[in-house]
This record gives C-alpha cells, sequence and structure tokens, in this order.
C-alpha cells in the first residue's frame, strides 16, 4: 500500500514537471479592471480595452500563452513581485520610485497629461482634490500648496467623491476622464493640466529580464507595423497614433 | 443571454432593468454569493476543528502541547484579523512554495530572494502558472478557508476551553470513580456536555464569521463586496450596453438585506439548537424546560 502511495505521488511530481515544461511560457497578464478605456470589466464580466486587445496582440507577437487576472490597484505590485502574475498592465506610468521595485518595458502609450475636473469652473487649483492612492496623481496633489488629497482605492470613486461634493475636484488621467466629462454634463476639466510621469509600460519583476526583452521586442515591432497606433487611435478619441 | 437584450439602448423600463440584471457580469455577482456561502459551510466546521484541537492542546497535561494550544489562541486572537488577513496570505503562499522548490528544483542556484522579488523555479510555482484561471482561483479559496479557520479556530479555541472547565466538577470525578481513564472520562463525559455552555459563545463566534466574509475581497477573491462595487460604480455608454450613475447605494444597501436576512435565519436556528442541547442538563435553561414539562 505503502508503496502504491509512493509511486502515485511519484507520478503526480513528474506529471505536474511534465505539464509545466510543455508550456512553460504561460504568461499571467494582472490588470486592474476598473480604469476605462484602458482597462475595465465589460457587461460580460471579461477584461476589456485598449490593453486587454494590445496585451493580446504582444502575446501573439512574442508567441506567449496569456491569461488574465484582474487584482486592485492598492496591491497590485506586491503581487507581481510575490509571483502571483508576471506583469502589470494597468495603464501604470513609468516612474523613478516604482523602477526601484520593478522593472518597465518601453512604454506603449505616450505620457498623458493629468487633468483636474470639477462641478464648476470656480476652482482655482486648490481645495479638497481627490486621487486614487498609490497613483501619481496622488503624490502630486499632496505637493500642492494648499489642496488637501483625499485617496480612493478605485478611479471610480474619485468621480463620484467630485460629484457628491466631497471633493472640490478629482486629479486623474486626462484619457481616462474625457470620456466621462463628455458624457456627464454636471463635470468639466477645471485648471491646468499637468505632466506627470513617463509614459506608460508594462510592469515585470526585476529578475524576469527574459521576459522584459521578449515584451520589448513586441511592442517594438507592433509600433513599427502601426499596431499600436491604430488601437490608440480606436480606444482614445481624437488622438493621434504618436509611433 | 435573452434575445430582446442585443440592442439594450433601444428598451426601457421593466425590459431594460431585466436585461440589465441578466448581464454577464451580474450572472457573476449572483455566482459569488455561492462563493460566499460555501466559505461559510467549509470555514465553520475547519475553525471548529482548529479550536477543539486548540482547546485540546491547551488542556493538555503535556507541558509543550499546552504552550502550543495556549500560544495559539493568545497570539491568534491578539493581532488584527485584517493584518492578519495580508500578512498570513502572503506568507502562507510563499512558505508552500519554497517548500515545492527545495523538494522539485535541488539544482536550482539562483537566490529565491532576490531584492523585493520571490522567485521559485516554474515547476513549484502554486498553482503553476501554467494552470487555468479556476484553479488559481480555487487556491486563493482554500488560502481564504485556512486563514479563515485558523482565526476563528483560536477564538473557537478559547470559548472551547471555557465551556470545558464548566463543566461541572462532580461529573469528572463521577466518571473516575466509575474507574474510567482520563480518556474515556474526557470524550464520553465532558465533550458531550460541554457544548451546552459553548454554545452561546460559538453562534456569536458564526454571527462574525458571517459579517467577516467581505475580508474575502482583501485575499483577491471576486466576492460580493467586490462585484457589488464593481457593478454599481458609474458607466459610460462608451463601454457599457448599460450605462447609468453611481447606483452602490442599491447593490450596497442588496447587500445589507442579504446580510439581515443570514443573520436572522442564524439565530432562529442557533435558538433551536440551543433548545435541544440543553436538554435535560443541569443548566437554568435546562432547568426551566424541566419545570415546563413537569
Amino acid at each position: 500500500m505503502k508503496k502504491l502511495i509512493l509511486t502515485a505521488a511519484a507520478l503526480a511530481l513528474t506529471a505536474g514537471t511534465a505539464m509545466a515544461e510543455s508550456h512553460a511560457m504561460t504568461v499571467r497578464m494582472g490588470t486592474e479592471g476598473a480604469y476605462p478605456p484602458f482597462n475595465f470589466l465589460n457587461d460580460d464580466g471579461e477584461v476589456d480595452g485598449f490593453e486587454r486587445e494590445l496585451g493580446d496582440a504582444i502575446c501573439e507577437t512574442a508567441e506567449l500563452t496569456c491569461e488574465w487576472v484582474t487584482n486592485e490597484w492598492d496591491s497590485i505590485i506586491p503581487n507581481l513581485v510575490s509571483s502571483n502574475y508576471d506583469t502589470i498592465i494597468a495603464g501604470m506610468s513609468i516612474t523613478d520610485e516604482r523602477d526601484e521595485v520593478i522593472d518597465f518595458t518601453e512604454a506603449y502609450f505616450p505620457p498623458d497629461p493629468s487633468s483636474f475636473v470639477a462641478t464648476s469652473d470656480a476652482f482655482d487649483g486648490t481645495g479638497v482634490i481627490a486621487a486614487q492612492t498609490g497613483t501619481i496623481q496622488a503624490s502630486h496633489v499632496a505637493s500642492i500648496e494648499g489642496a488637501q488629497l483625499i485617496e480612493f482605492a478605485t478611479p471610480d470613486e474619485t468621480i463620484a467623491a467630485v460629484k457628491n461634493g466631497e471633493a472640490d475636484a478629482v486629479l486623474a488621467d486626462k484619457s481616462f476622464l474625457e470620456p466621462i466629462v463628455a458624457e456627464d454634463g454636471d463635470l468639466m476639466f477645471a485648471g491646468e493640466d499637468v505632466m506627470l510621469g513617463g509614459g506608460i509600460g508594462i510592469g515585470v519583476r526585476e529578475s524576469d529580464t527574459e521576459l522584459k526583452d521578449k515584451l520589448d521586442a513586441a511592442i517594438a515591432s507592433l509600433k513599427e507595423d502601426g499596431t499600436v497606433n491604430e488601437l490608440i487611435e480606436k480606444w482614445f478619441d481624437g488622438m493621434e497614433g504618436p509611433y | 443571454m435573452l434575445e430582446v437584450c442585443d440592442d439594450p439602448q433601444a428598451l426601457a423600463g421593466v425590459q431594460w432593468l431585466t436585461c440589465y440584471l441578466t448581464s454577464g457580469k451580474h450572472l457573476l455577482f449572483y455566482q459569488s454569493f455561492g462563493t460566499v456561502m460555501l466559505l461559510l459551510l467549509v470555514t465553520a466546521p475547519v475553525s471548529l476543528a482548529f479550536g477543539f484541537a486548540g482547546a485540546g492542546a491547551a488542556r493538555s497535561r503535556v507541558a509543550p502541547l499546552r504552550w502550543l494550544g495556549k500560544g495559539y489562541t493568545s497570539i491568534v486572537r491578539g493581532v488584527p484579523d485584517i493584518a492578519f488577513f495580508l500578512f498570513f496570505v502572503i506568507a502562507l503562499d510563499q512558505a508552500f512554495e519554497w517548500l515545492r522548490h527545495q523538494v522539485k528544483c535541488p539544482d536550482w542556484d539562483a537566490p529565491i530572494r532576490q531584492g523585493s522579488d520571490f522567485v521559485v523555479c516554474a515547476q513549484a510555482k502554486l498553482p503553476l502558472s501554467s494552470s487555468p484561471q479556476w484553479v488559481h482561483e480555487s487556491y486563493g479559496f482554500a488560502l481564504a478557508v485556512l486563514t479563515f479557520a485558523i482565526v476563528f479556530g483560536a477564538f473557537a479555541a478559547n470559548v472551547l476551553y471555557g465551556a470545558m472547565r464548566s463543566v461541572p466538577r462532580a461529573q469528572m470525578e463521577t466518571a473516575e470513580a466509575y474507574g474510567m481513564t482520563h480518556r474515556q472520562a474526557y470524550w464520553r463525559i465532558l465533550v458531550p456536555q460541554m457544548w451546552v455552555y459553548a454554545l452561546p459563545g460559538l453562534s456569536n463566534l458564526w454571527m462574525i464569521l458571517i459579517k467577516a466574509t467581505p475580508l474575502l475581497f482583501l485575499l483577491g477573491v471576486e466576492d460580493i463586496v467586490y462585484w457589488a462595487r464593481e457593478l454599481g460604480g458609474s458607466k459610460t455608454a462608451r463601454f457599457s450596453d448599460f450605462p447609468h450613475g453611481d447606483w452602490r447605494m442599491y447593490y450596497f444597501g442588496a447587500l445589507l438585506v442579504f446580510y439581515l436576512l443570514l443573520t436572522r435565519v442564524s439565530e432562529v436556528v442557533l435558538d433551536r439548537l440551543m433548545a435541544r442541547l440543553s436538554h435535560g442538563q443541569a443548566t437554568a435553561a435546562g432547568e426551566a424546560q424541566r419545570k415546563a414539562t413537569a
């Protein structure tokens, strides 16, 4: 009996190993799923958006099998470094602080201005300003004199805070705010846009140089054949493909 | 879904609502109620087992076992749930992967900790990164059950420990006078009688466990709170066929009703159980039952 169990265990172990080798390059793509048009859950509950289509294109070019997973923005970096997924493709701007912890591929989206959105044009750049926790916008608001930062876990909550009067304005990526302002009569852009961050790239673990090289090569070739531009023009109204 | 739902913009009123409430995303929301119920049904007996083992150990006559039991209850009860959940799941996951790494990749020479990265060989990943998404989800769920069981097991251990001490000493003395061994007296006299003392404490724990299920969301399991927040958030027409404003209030209202119903049903069931356990016991409730029938 004991022998039987041992054999079964050994079989299970080797079977596991063989499986791992045959699909060695399954890449788990981590995203937030709450930041349209970059990434969001569509009506069927699947990840959709610019990054979904771009990510699928990248995986096809780099010949990787990709699996999409969603994770809270707050813990998106810790879960990457502890290997729960292999990439972050979630509209994450490349910054020096993040670069110390993880690595970024080359940018697939150009540096995007951040804008303030308020319910009236009386907003003068000070007062209570909402931003999502752990974003470049949150650290920017924290550094503005006369502004008080309130942070929220999801981008949607920052907008809700402005609409219900909890905050005077919200600071976020312009490309995220544009479709919202376009549809909502109460909200408008206010104050000056600010340039933050150095474009948006895919985050990978620092030890994962092989994957980073593959993704870099795929992004470069997709930029060259115009796919990235095409997708940017498709998902972002009135934006020219920059590559 | 339904055929009429192909063009939701053209719909209005009840029809629109029907289509909206049967969208793929809503079906996932309904499924997540199942996830929560499953978590409760699995976690409750497992925590009880942890608690029973903990209480038994704390009463043990073997000193190291006693220290283990007492240490478990006091340490886990002292740490805030959220800290425990955030720390423990990552630590537990890494511990499993580290063990598998030692077994499966003995000749791996790169360090496991590289800066902030935790890197084990591909075969040691748990679950394997090539496994389908449902395996990852079940693994996350299992980790959640284990974490819940450890936390609530510590509280249950304390309740059971107290309950065991509440069984009248005379009962145990009688058992010994009949010549029962320590073990026999424990299983035949002490354990059957302690439940009536344990139940009030355990029913409190059950209620707290019900209310603690939204912590699942912290563990990355997509539970009802996750979906309520996702579905309730405002949707623009460009990215959804069912644009709407901020509806979180309605969704969280629905959750409120769900949780209240669940606790109400639990109360009724626990009251009946208590009446049953009190039958023939030398407690105030048992005495009242005896007088009512006499």
